[in-house]
């Protein structure tokens, strides 16, 4: 399978990428089969769908096919060769992740469906213990709803308050805000590390220190939209929850991460009981198996780890910080082309640093019907309230539209996708 | 089918200057009618006369140029039919959209300007924003036969 490394190549596969190069298409864009073939009626498909869940490499496809063909087993039952392979094989992905992140604490990284899972685990598992009527829980109004409603479920089970961090004109959160809502009753602070809808990059280091200075207050960062598009060191950051999803980052469905500290873990009481998560069990008791275990009842999607680690591998091979670069340049082309559009109006222009999630509003035409246009020529975005009802209520509108970017768009999608908006804008004139 | 006759010059002049919108005080029943998948919301205002005939029809709301040009036509169309011949022109303004309709003279005819949203047919995402003022409608007359005066309708997903 082509990475996009520099490899030997013949003369005419040299001139095509060249070619390539000079339409703006991207050299990564080949290691993905679905780009590979025509999307419909011979229009090319432009995927601008990619902060829902992203497109599959050949290589996650082919790590996914090869371990059901020859290696399948279930992991941690190591009563014969086989299942003790696999169990290898599932815990070296746990340990790439802790290398991908920067999270050497490998007993705190727990596998989860999604990032939705992860934080329904800190919801659950530390919440209802340590949350109690007069507590408070603070959250920012750009949050995604998997970092918003078990919260809301924590405030009915607990009776505990909800505190929402807004955002400036830019699409930046308010930090003084933050600073002034932590008071001694803040038991938990969550902020999502990229907003899904604006783009924004939240600074992460300077909030964690904040809320380190003025509380005691546990810090849960989703890392759904940032871990999959710039280089993320945990270890140089104060937290102590840490969510991300597989799927949004070329991986498989069905499989995310809590990373933590395991002295924190400890403490927890587990999500799920089942299978794998005990030591020893007796009729009305038992006792925990140790981290991660504890919090990985029942059999794991094995396959979807697997599929990660290659995923995983894929992106470190790239490098995350050509990821990032090519994402901002990117970027910086599509505003710049998107506002020559006729009645655009981007959301979130102007921070200091935002990523390829671009959420725009065409005057007088309904997201919906922007949708089905763009549809019709091959390009996929978006449209509705990106489950982030609370940021669309604050911008006063129902709906947006949203096309975000990855490692396989090029300049070329970006065009497609301005051409598509100017006949959208000549149909409703 | 393509992009030109789908938001063609009928629907699209619905879109751009809606028939009937605005609230009607003094109705008989009203709907308030949701999609949340698309956030589109819909309230529809019926009056009846003493003969069971839809006296006048209004509406307010938000929503695409499918939904929003949908719910003007209709209006449109049933003022002034009996109830049951509303009834009628629903069920087949339905099976057209949802593509169960081979469309003969005479319903095109009974149709009217609503044939411009057959494209819809073609479009199974966008059924239920054709459909959403239909089933008010729908859900209004059944309303007002049980005696009652509002109703909600939210639209599931499939
Ligand atoms: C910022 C953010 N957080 C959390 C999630 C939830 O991810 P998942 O559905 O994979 O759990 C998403 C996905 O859209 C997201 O964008």
């Amino acid at each position: 399978m082509g990475m996009s490394m520099p490899m030997p190549k013949g003369s005419s596969e040299l001139e095509q990428a060249a070619e390539q190069e000079a339409a703006g298409e991207c050299s990564w864009r080949r290691d993905f089969p679905i780009f590979n073939q025509p999307y419909r009626d011979g229009i090319p498909l432009t995927y601008l769908d990619s902060a829902a869940t992203t497109q599959k490499p050949q290589v996650v496809i082919d790590a996914l096919s090869d371990f059901y063909s020859h290696t399948y087993a279930t992991v941690h039952r190591g009563a014969y060769e086989l299942s003790s392979q696999v169990t290898d094989r599932f815990d070296q992905v746990r340990a790439k992740l802790a290398q991908f992140l920067g999270a050497p604490d490998e007993r705190a990284i727990v596998f989860t469906r999604n990032a939705t899972e992860a934080i329904n685990l800190v919801a659950y598992a530390w919440g209802l213990d340590n949350l109690s009527p007069g507590d408070n829980v603070v959250l920012t109004i750009m949050e995604h709803h998997s970092n918003i409603i078990p919260w809301q479920l924590m405030a009915h089970y607990r009776g505990i308050e909800l505190r929402y961090v807004e955002i400036d004109q830019q699409g930046e959160l308010k930090l003084d805000q933050l600073a002034e809502l932590i008071d001694e009753h803040t038991r938990l602070v969550g902020v999502t590390h990229v907003s899904n809808v604006l783009g924004t990059v939240n600074p992460l280091p300077e909030i964690g220190r904040l809320v380190r200075e003025c509380s005691d207050a546990l810090i849960l960062f989703d890392g759904a939209q940032a871990a999959p598009h710039l280089p993320v060191n945990l270890t140089e950051l104060e937290f102590d929850f840490y969510v991300l999803s597989a799927h949004k980052m070329l991986g498989p469905t069905g499989i995310g991460a809590l990373i933590s500290r395991s002295e924190l873990l400890e403490k927890m009481q587990p999500f799920n009981g089942g299978g794998s998560m005990i030591e020893r069990v007796e009729l009305d008791t038992a006792t925990w198996a140790e981290l991660p275990y504890k919090f990985e009842a029942g059999t794991p999607h094995i396959a979807g780890v697997i599929g990660w680690g290659a995923a995983l591998d894929y992106l470190t091979q790239v490098g995350m910080e050509r990821v990032l670069d090519h994402e901002l340049a990117l970027t910086d082309y599509a505003l710049a082309r998107l506002s020559q559009v006729p009645g655009i109006r981007i959301f979130g222009q102007g921070q200091k640093m935002r990523l390829g999630v671009i959420s725009f509003e065409l005057a007088g035409i309904h997201p919906h019907d922007i949708a089905t246009i763009l549809d019709h020529h091959g390009v996929c975005i978006r449209a509705g309230h990106h489950c982030a009802q609370l940021l669309m209520k604050f911008l006063g509108v129902p709906a947006t539209s949203r096309a975000s970017f990855y490692l396989y768009n090029g300049r070329d999608d970006v065009d497609r996708l301005v051409n598509a908006l100017m006949e959208a804008v000549e149909i409703f004139r | 089918m393509s992009l030109r006759s789908l938001y063609g010059n009928i629907i699209l002049d619905h879109y751009k200057n809606p028939r009937n919108m605005g609230e009607l005080p003094e109705a008989d029943v009203v709907v308030e009618a949701r999609n949340p998948l698309c956030g589109d919301e819909l309230t529809l205002y019926l009056k009846l006369d003493d003969n069971q005939r839809l006296a006048e029809v209004k509406f307010t709301g938000v929503g695409c140029a499918i939904s929003q040009a949908s719910a003007s036509m209709m209006t449109v169309a049933v003022q002034g039919l009996p109830k049951e011949e509303a009834e009628e022109l629903i069920q087949l303004f339905k099976q057209m959209v949802m593509g169960e309709a081979e469309l003969d003279a005479e319903a095109e005819a009974r149709l009217g300007d609503l044939v411009s949203l057959e494209g819809v047919s073609q479009l199974h995402n966008r059924v239920k924003c054709a459909t959403l003022a239909w089933n008010a409608l729908q859900e209004g007359l059944e309303e007002f036969a049980r005696g009652g005066s509002r109703a909600e309708l939210v639209e599931k997903a499939d």
